[in-house]
């Protein structure tokens, strides 16, 4: 048997169904690969080792019984640590929350255990999901498995990091403004944001609710299409789920493996192009991306979206605002830690203190941000004019895909940076996401699919595509898979 | 604290100043389940044994809105004359205390689901009309019990206890327009309001409005003015937990604002908190430094949007409402409207229809519940309804009366035997021994009695005076300890006689 952490999720669901593997040896497989490789990369900020032996064994006794297996039974995956675990740590990647074991499981994790995948552990992130590089984690950066000196993305940056160094073969993130994709193009990996909707956040420590949405890290297109299937659907217990059937994302991406894209028509933004910012490696390999899908059959369409350009001010106004209402709740009364609490303090000085100490500099940073832009004499001028431009930007893709099935872009503007060389300016560190955010202020789907190399570091190409038509995006991200060799880092 | 003695009098201060009165009441909807989520919301369970991750606010958690409490608000608006909002938002209040889980209430903010109606009150028989400015809907806080302390307040606490039962529980905020004018009656009218409100939401059946439980909780907003200047700068009264502290705290805060005001001082824009023992009024926090809630659409849940067509239906299936009803039964009954009134400010509405209901005549209803049954009831400083006397007993007790069994001296000596909890009226005159004395053979030989005792009164009425059998009459009752009937006794003493 060659070593099982190379295969792809749907590779490793076929040997379990067929028994050429246990899915115990799959899942002592990866905690091992997790042993040897974890120590320098710190994508996990909690090893589950005792819970993945117990699911993939039960998988095992379901084939064993001859009952039927899902499509990802005994497929283990990461999951990101924002997303609450039934009795399993979940800290956020928040000192906050050190040492809170959640009562309860959030609906993606329910999904997953319903399906039989086998869940590895807790993924590291930037604190709270804010970031854009996993260097606010308050339990140390993760990094890059293509240069352990360079970020792994974020905030979703553990779970990238998991999937390209094949510690996991599937991972969950989530997006706010750009941390599946980000993390996805600067790792190798898949990276795709759902519709709005269209995955629960029911579980999901909230940040920015009305942005929020997980989604699935993968090495293909295919895997993600099928991990996408397995958390995504209505969920009642979210009042801002959509009740409507899921896209048929894997048939899309089946569709898409046959390389025919005739008949698409792909959309590039002008106003994209002429954004400043961008290195110019990524820009090359952006370029013949498109060309690429054009050989592909795919028409490619030049337009505009004239709003875009406000996207990034909107959604440091419309996150911080929703994110400083979210986080009120971590007061040191009621769960996760406490401090001050010295019979001396008053209960406003306890909370206080205990936010002082238990929140992150970024936290803090867009705490005060959200404060300010919701106060009295404020609100109109920032939260509400943010709105206006979310309306303006949901308009702009509206118009778009009245004339193209789908728009692409870089993912991101640059490469995997240095660890370190962003943290000192938060302006250049939230222009990592001047690609992806866009489509959260729309609420459609994206995913972010490898596209070559520059200078050694992998580039991302971002396919947007309408509001629950994610299937679309997976039909062109896979054909366009097709063309790319897969990209491996050295480790 | 302001010592008695340095108030002026009520009627000085309705003199010299006008007040405007504003109320805004909280009611705890009976819903079955919380407004956010599926734990119970019955009152009086073991602290924090109703709660999840939702109503505890759990990371992660999400809020579900409840359309039993959509429903509920939406026909007290309807029942208020409210416009009903076509598409709105639930708001996030934000504010850090601990007894609420999420450091903001979900809450409305400029979008309540019901707005501009109005409720018609009856005071001292005329009408007065409060305009309410808006009804919305909102999820309840836990509840906070401070050990240590002298006060049971949280400043010199030792130790706080949360109780996250009361979490969640839908509330509904009934806010009215300031209402200027009502002069002299403001505290009447205060009082009025709320009974009147209470009164409405209970038909309707959405919520059991118990003051006592807080399911129906009231803030009282007063200010005075000059006449002819403009309004003043308002309290806000609250821990106001009955009808009757509604009236007194409305009228406590008129005299220390009008005593603060003539020594030359400003009344603060605060909140006080209302106290029963003492009937005052004492500062609470001062919104001075006013917190800045920093509302914003809550955007875990969707808009509302009641389809105008099922409004419409709400609005077609609403119960007779009290005052309608008041109309009806003051008609039913023949009574004038000043009566009516009585009845109505007795609290005896449902009293009276109850006890005709049990085959009272109306008159007879009103007769006791006004009159015997109000004074004991006042006496005793409760609520007519509180008194331990069902309509159905009042109704028995007429009969006794109708059918010669008991005299009416008699019957007020039943209420205080049934009120004492002796029983039912028949048991009680049968257990007591207290039926009219009508064998004829006794009450003659009283009345005998008494003519030998009373020589010239017997000679007047011999001769024609019957004017003057009252004294024998007297002499006779008294002699049977009230157990004759007045009627019988005059006939016989008449007839012995003649």
């Amino acid at each position: 048997m060659t070593d099982v952490t190379n295969l792809t999720a749907a590779e490793l669901a076929g040997v379990i169904a067929s028994g050429e593997a246990s899915a115990a040896e799959v899942a002592e497989a990866f905690l091992g690969r997790i042993e040897a490789e974890d120590g320098a990369i710190n994508a996990f900020l909690h090893v589950d080792a005792e819970g993945a032996r117990a699911a993939a064994r039960a998988v095992d006794e379901a084939r064993a019984a001859g009952r039927e297996l899902g499509p990802l039974a005994g497929v283990p995956v990461a999951v990101k640590d924002i997303m609450t675990t039934k009795g399993v740590p979940t800290t956020a990647a928040s000192k906050m929350l050190e040492g809170w074991k959640p009562p309860y499981d959030a609906t993606v994790v329910e999904r997953l255990k319903a399906a039989g995948t086998v869940m590895l552990g807790k993924t590291n992130m930037d604190e709270f999901a804010m970031g854009s590089s996993t260097e606010y984690s308050a339990y140390g950066p993760t990094r890059n498995p293509w240069d352990l000196s360079r970020i792994p993305g974020g905030s979703s940056g553990g779970s990238s990091a998991a999937v390209a160094s094949r510690m996991a073969p599937l991972s969950l993130g989530t997006d706010t403004g750009g941390s599946i994709r980000q993390p996805g193009a600067v790792t190798g990996t898949v990276g795709a944001k759902p519709t709005y909707g269209g995955t629960s956040r029911y579980g999901l420590i909230a940040f920015s609710s009305s942005l929020d949405t997980p989604g699935p890290f993968a090495r293909n297109v295919l895997d993600a299409a099928l991990l996408h299937e397995v958390i995504a659907g209505h969920d009642r217990r979210d009042s801002t789920s959509i009740p409507q059937p899921v896209p048929p994302v894997v048939a899309a991406a089946r569709q898409g493996a046959t390389g025919d894209l005739t008949g698409m028509r792909v959309g590039v933004v002008r106003e994209f192009d002429e954004a400043e910012g961008a290195e110019p490696g990524v820009i090359a390999a952006y370029k013949q991306a498109v060309e690429t899908l054009g050989k592909l059959g795919a028409e490619v369409v030049e337009l505009s979206c004239p709003h875009f350009p406000y996207a990034l001010p909107a959604y440091y106004l419309i996150a911080p605002s929703e994110c400083s209402s979210n986080l009120a709740r971590f007061d040191g009364v009621r769960y996760g830690v406490r401090t001050g609490d010295d019979g001396h303090n008053s209960l406003e000085e306890v909370m206080a203190l205990t936010r002082e100490a238990g929140f992150g500099p970024e936290v803090k940073r867009r705490i005060i941000l959200g404060t300010y832009a919701l106060s009295a004499g404020y609100v109109d001028e920032y939260y509400g004019k943010a709105q206006k431009v979310k309306t303006l930007i949901t308009r702009d893709f509206t118009a778009a895909f009245e004339q193209v099935d789908v728009l692409v872009s870089p993912t991101t503007p640059f490469t995997a940076f240095e660890i370190g060389s962003r943290t000192e300016d938060p302006v250049q560190m939230y222009l990592a996401d001047l690609y992806t955010i866009p489509s959260n202020l729309y609420g459609g789907p994206a995913i972010s699919v490898p596209c070559g190399l520059s200078d050694g570091l992998p580039v991302g190409l971002q396919i947007m595509a309408p509001t629950m038509r994610d299937d679309l995006m997976y039909r062109v991200g896979a054909a366009f898979e097709t063309t790319q060799t897969p990209l491996v880092p050295q480790r | 604290m302001m010592s008695t003695s340095t108030l002026p009098s009520y009627d000085d201060v309705v003199s010299r100043y006008e007040p405007v009165i504003g109320l805004e009441t909280h009611v705890e909807l009976g819903t079955r389940t919380k407004m956010f989520c599926g734990c119970s919301t019955e009152f009086g369970g073991e602290p924090n044994t109703q709660v999840c991750p939702v109503c505890l606010g759990l990371p992660g958690s999400l809020p579900v809105a409840n359309a039993a409490a959509i429903e509920a608000t939406i026909r007290i608006g309807l029942a208020l004359n409210c416009t009903i909002a076509e598409w709105c938002r639930f708001a996030r209040k934000n504010y850090f205390y601990p007894d609420m889980p999420k450091n903001f209430q979900t809450s409305q903010y400029d979008e309540p689901l019901c707005e501009n109606g109005y409720l018609d009150v009856e005071v001292n028989g005329e009408t007065v009309r409060i305009e309410i400015e808006r009804v919305h809907l909102e999820e309840d806080t836990g509840k906070s019990l401070h050990v240590g302390g002298a006060t049971g307040r949280i400043h010199g606490a030792t130790e706080s206890l949360v109780d996250y039962n009361r979490a969640g529980i839908p509330l509904v905020e009934i806010v009215t327009k300031p209402v200027p004018g009502t002069g002299v009656l403001a505290p009447e009218v205060a009082r009025a309001y709320v009974t009147e409100l209470r009164d409405v939401i209970r038909s309707l059946g959405v919520s059991d409005v118990r003051m006592e439980q807080g399911s129906l909780r009231c803030d009282v907003n007063l200010s005075l003015n000059k006449p002819g200047e403009e309004w003043g700068t308002r309290s806000e009264t609250k821990n106001v937990n009955s009808l009757r502290s509604v009236e007194r705290s409305v009228r406590s805060e008129m005299l220390r604002q009008a005593s603060v005001l003539d020594a030359g001082g400003s009344i603060l824009q605060e909140t006080r908190h209302f106290h029963e023992d003492t009937g005052e009024t004492t500062s609470g926090r001062s919104k001075e430094t006013a917190t800045d809630y920093r509302y914003f659409p809550e955007p875990d849940l969707t808009p509302m949007a009641p389809d105008p067509a099922w409004v419409a239906e709400l609005k077609a299936a609403l119960p007779e409402l009290p005052r309608v009803r008041r109309l009806r039964l003051q008609a039913d009954w023949g009574i004038s409207d000043f009566e009516m009134a009585s009845v109505v400010n007795a609290g005896a509405v449902e009293l009276i229809e109850a006890t005709i209901a049990a085959g009272g005549s109306s008159e007879a209803a009103r007769k006791w519940w006004l009159g015997e049954l109000s004074r004991r009831a006042n006496e005793s400083g409760v609520e007519l309804g509180e008194l331990a006397i069902t309509p159905a007993q009042v109704a028995e007790l007429q009969s006794l009366v109708d059918g010669g069994k008991i005299t009416d001296k008699i019957a007020r000596t039943v209420i205080e035997a049934v009120l004492a909890g002796e029983g039912d009226p028949a048991a009680i005159v049968s257990a007591r021994g207290l039926e009219v004395v009508s064998d004829t053979g006794a009450l003659t030989a009283a009345v005998d009695e008494a003519i030998a005792a009373n020589p010239d009164v017997a000679e007047k009425i011999r001769g024609g005076n019957h004017a003057a059998a009252g004294v024998l009459i007297g002499a006779v009752m008294k002699a049977t300890k009230g157990q004759a009937d007045a009627k019988t006794v005059r006939e016989l003493v008449i007839a012995r006689l003649s």
